[in-house]
């Protein structure tokens, strides 16, 4: 998986690519996202357009990334969700834990709100 | 087959059963859910089966028998109880960071099956129906 990181006006837009799978990107999801947190960012806007494969690993990291941001009184939200990721989360009745946005500028108008 | 338990071979062994599947009509969507569902178990006879020791194998045959594709895998672990696992959409579950892999492999396969097998190990059996079979002549009057 590649990740970049973006500043859009305080919030961090992580852009993530490829797979998010055990031994492969799921560590490396969990590590972006704390180093994020560690440095005091509040708030995270995950685009997932460009996630190719996630399996339970990687559900159960980005389920920890949201505690751990939410933990340090910050919000995580989910940008771009491919539909079979949509689809994995909601049978795992996670969808409705996230906020997920289709569009970026309202992601973005939603953590001003 | 046998395959040395790295998750690098995980992905081998979906592009063998995608493979498999070849030829059969299966959509793309009913053949992502099976590969995600072969995926999971692969994972799990990987890290909880044989711990990630390399020396250990992962045993596997696939097969297609009338419209039904059928997976085995087994490891060389010390096997578990699957009646004792978590339910991951308990409420008290649903944030965890783990515990959804059999979860998926049910909601995405029609049969999942547990077995302790007679030589050690935990045997996992998948099965899916694909189907109408494909073939044009079907004798099986
Ligand atoms: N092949 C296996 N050998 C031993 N234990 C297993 C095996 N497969 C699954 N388990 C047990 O079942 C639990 C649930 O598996 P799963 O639903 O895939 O979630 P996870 O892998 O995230 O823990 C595992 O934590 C493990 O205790
Ligand atoms: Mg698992």
């Amino acid at each position: 998986m590649k990740t970049n990181v973006r500043d859009a006006g305080g919030v961090q837009v992580v852009e993530l690519k490829g797979k998010i799978t055990i031994g492969s990107g799921d560590v490396q999801l969990r590590e972006t996202i704390n180093k994020l947190v560690d440095s005091g960012k509040k708030n995270i806007l995950v685009d997932m357009k460009e996630v190719t494969t996630i399996d339970s690993s990687g559900i159960g990291e980005l389920v920890g990334c949201y505690t751990s941001v939410t933990n340090k009184g910050g919000k995580l939200k989910l940008l771009h969700l491919p539909p079979k990721i949509n689809d994995v989360l909601t049978v795992t009745q996670l969808i409705t834990v996230f906020d997920v946005y289709e569009s970026e500028s309202e992601a973005l108008a939603s953590f001003r709100g | 087959m046998s395959l040395s338990s790295r998750f690098e071979n995980i992905e081998m062994v979906q592009h063998l059963c995608s493979k498999l599947l070849e030829g059969r009509d299966v959509p793309e969507e009913l053949r992502h859910w099976i590969l995600m569902a072969l995926r999971e178990a692969l994972a799990n006879a990987i890290k909880h089966g044989n711990q990630q020791d390399t020396t250990k194998h992962v045993h596997l045959e696939m097969d297609i028998v009338g419209d039904t594709l059928a997976i085995s895998i087994r490891d060389e672990g010390p096997g578990f109880d699957p009646e004792a696992v978590a339910d991951p959409l308990a409420p008290e579950n649903r944030l965890k960071t783990s515990g959804r892999g059999i979860f998926y492999m049910r909601t995405f396969m029609d049969d999942v099956r547990f077995r302790r097998h007679a030589s050690g190990g935990m045997e996992i059996v998948l099965k899916k129906t694909l189907g109408a079979v494909n073939e044009k002549e079907e004798d099986r009057a």
